[in-house]
């Protein structure tokens, strides 16, 4: 099986060559579905992982899920100032609310690490503030048995180029952004961070607007 | 709906998706971006970075027995979730989900103004504002940051119209004196860190007592 390292640096070869990149944007821009490049496109082992939970309650990926992700959610959690025992705590409500509302996760909207991610800073509010964070009202659950597997490829892509311009920002750089989406900058903080954190970022992100809002739509 | 213009900064998005942002702010957020596909595939893609963040990070080792915990979890009885609030009339889920009866509780401010506390806490208040077609809301300026957002009607002041859906960011720095559309009665969810200060209608020292 290939490992997170393998895949980036797979993809990393696709994007210089150009046909991903330019693939990718044709993609978005119509806000169509993208076939080229079907060999270099492959979902991340954690949403296939994810998807296996979803739809065949398989434990084995749940256990995959939990030995990755784990680790890393005590990591984040504990970035905060929470004790060990604390965030380990959270981390298990995190990974049963992922086990129990993993049919909402929706590939062609999220990959799971995303996903996994939102859930931990909604559970991480409420755990320790003691109420209930607001959140949007979730859109309808799609039809998964016509899941558009093109969408789901497709934002993977996207979410590779979020990497790569992750992986462009230097040390200094990557710690303000970190410090910012774990909840350590408040956002005066984060609007003073001017032109290093979101703007680099910033134009990533909406290159994936156009086809998200059209995945949108569909949902109402 | 008329398409919405005016939508949630990057900063303010961002702090809410690491969780950093007070608890009537992110009301605010929650209810625009409900009302807000744009901003909805905005916040998405915001959850996106903190994911990939997230992948990269150093793993601090789990104890044995949260793994056993967990897995041994999967066959547990849950509390099966209510069914997600919906929007109620005018109220976004996240509004509607905070009104007692599904509807809020009016209290009077005067000339035909009222108010609806939904939060007040340190992180600052939360309320809806209601405010009669045509009707000016008392010249203000904040303390701090004040984010409105319009859920019936419109109103426009000093820096331009808004609409259903539209949110408006203020800090500080503006002094502004916001009139309600002629067209609807305005209901707006107003957040704000910091006390009102008034410049009329409502004396200084009696805003501890309105709340306002």
């Amino acid at each position: 099986m290939l490992t997170d390292k393998h895949i980036t640096k797979h993809y990393g070869e696709c994007v210089q060559d150009g046909h991903l990149a330019q693939a990718f944007v044709l993609g978005t821009a119509s806000g169509k579905s993208l076939t080229a490049n079907k060999k270099s496109a492959a979902l991340s082992p954690q949403t296939e992982w994810l998807l296996s939970v979803r739809d065949g309650r398989d434990r084995q990926a749940f256990a995959r899920l939990f030995d990755f992700f784990a680790p890393r959610l005590k990591s984040m959690i504990m970035r905060s100032g929470i004790s060990a025992a604390q965030a380990e705590d959270i981390v298990q409500d995190v990974m049963l609310t992922a086990w129990r509302k993993a049919d909402q996760f929706d590939p062609s909207r999220a990959q799971a690490s995303g996903w996994i991610y939102q859930i931990a800073r909604n559970r991480q509010i409420d755990i320790l503030r003691k109420e209930r964070r607001p959140i949007p009202e979730e859109l309808s659950i799609p039809d998964q048995d016509n899941e558009d597997a093109s969408q789901s490829l497709a934002f993977e892509q996207e979410a590779q180029q979020v990497r790569k311009a992750l992986n462009g920002l230097s040390a200094e750089q990557r710690q303000v952004v970190e410090k910012a989406y774990f909840g350590e900058l408040s956002h005066s903080e984060i609007q003073q961070e001017t032109g290093l954190p979101i703007g680099t970022i910033k134009s990533r992100i909406r290159l994936g607007l156009e086809r998200l809002r059209h995945e949108l739509k569909e949902l109402r | 709906m008329s398409e919405i213009r005016h939508h949630i900064s990057d900063n303010l998005l961002t702090a809410y998706a690491g969780g950093a942002l007070g608890h009537p702010f992110a009301l605010v957020v929650a209810a625009h971006v409900s009302m807000c596909d744009e901003c909805r595939a905005r916040l998405e893609a915001h959850n996106a970075v903190g994911g990939a963040l997230l992948d990269d990070l150093n793993e601090i080792k789990v104890s044995d027995g949260l793994r056993d915990a967990v897995l041994a979890g999967l066959d547990d009885d849950f509390d099966v979730a209510p069914a997600p609030v919906r929007a109620s009339g005018v109220y976004p889920a996240p509004v509607a989900e905070m009104l007692p009866m599904g509807r809020p509780k009016w209290k009077s401010l005067g000339l035909g103004t009222r108010q609806s506390i939904l939060y007040d806490g340190p992180e600052g208040s939360a309320r809806l504002l209601y405010i009669p077609a045509g009707q000016a809301v008392p010249d203000h300026g904040h303390n701090g940051l004040e984010m409105t957002l319009v859920l019936q009607g419109s109103f426009h002041d000093e820096t331009g119209g808004f609409g259903v859906g539209d949110v408006q960011i203020a800090y500080d720095d503006l002094d502004h004196c916001p009139t309600a559309g002629t067209e609807a009665d305005c209901i707006c969810l107003a957040a704000t860190d910091a006390p009102l200060r008034f410049h009329s209608f409502v004396p200084r020292l009696l805003q501890p007592l309105f709340r306002i």
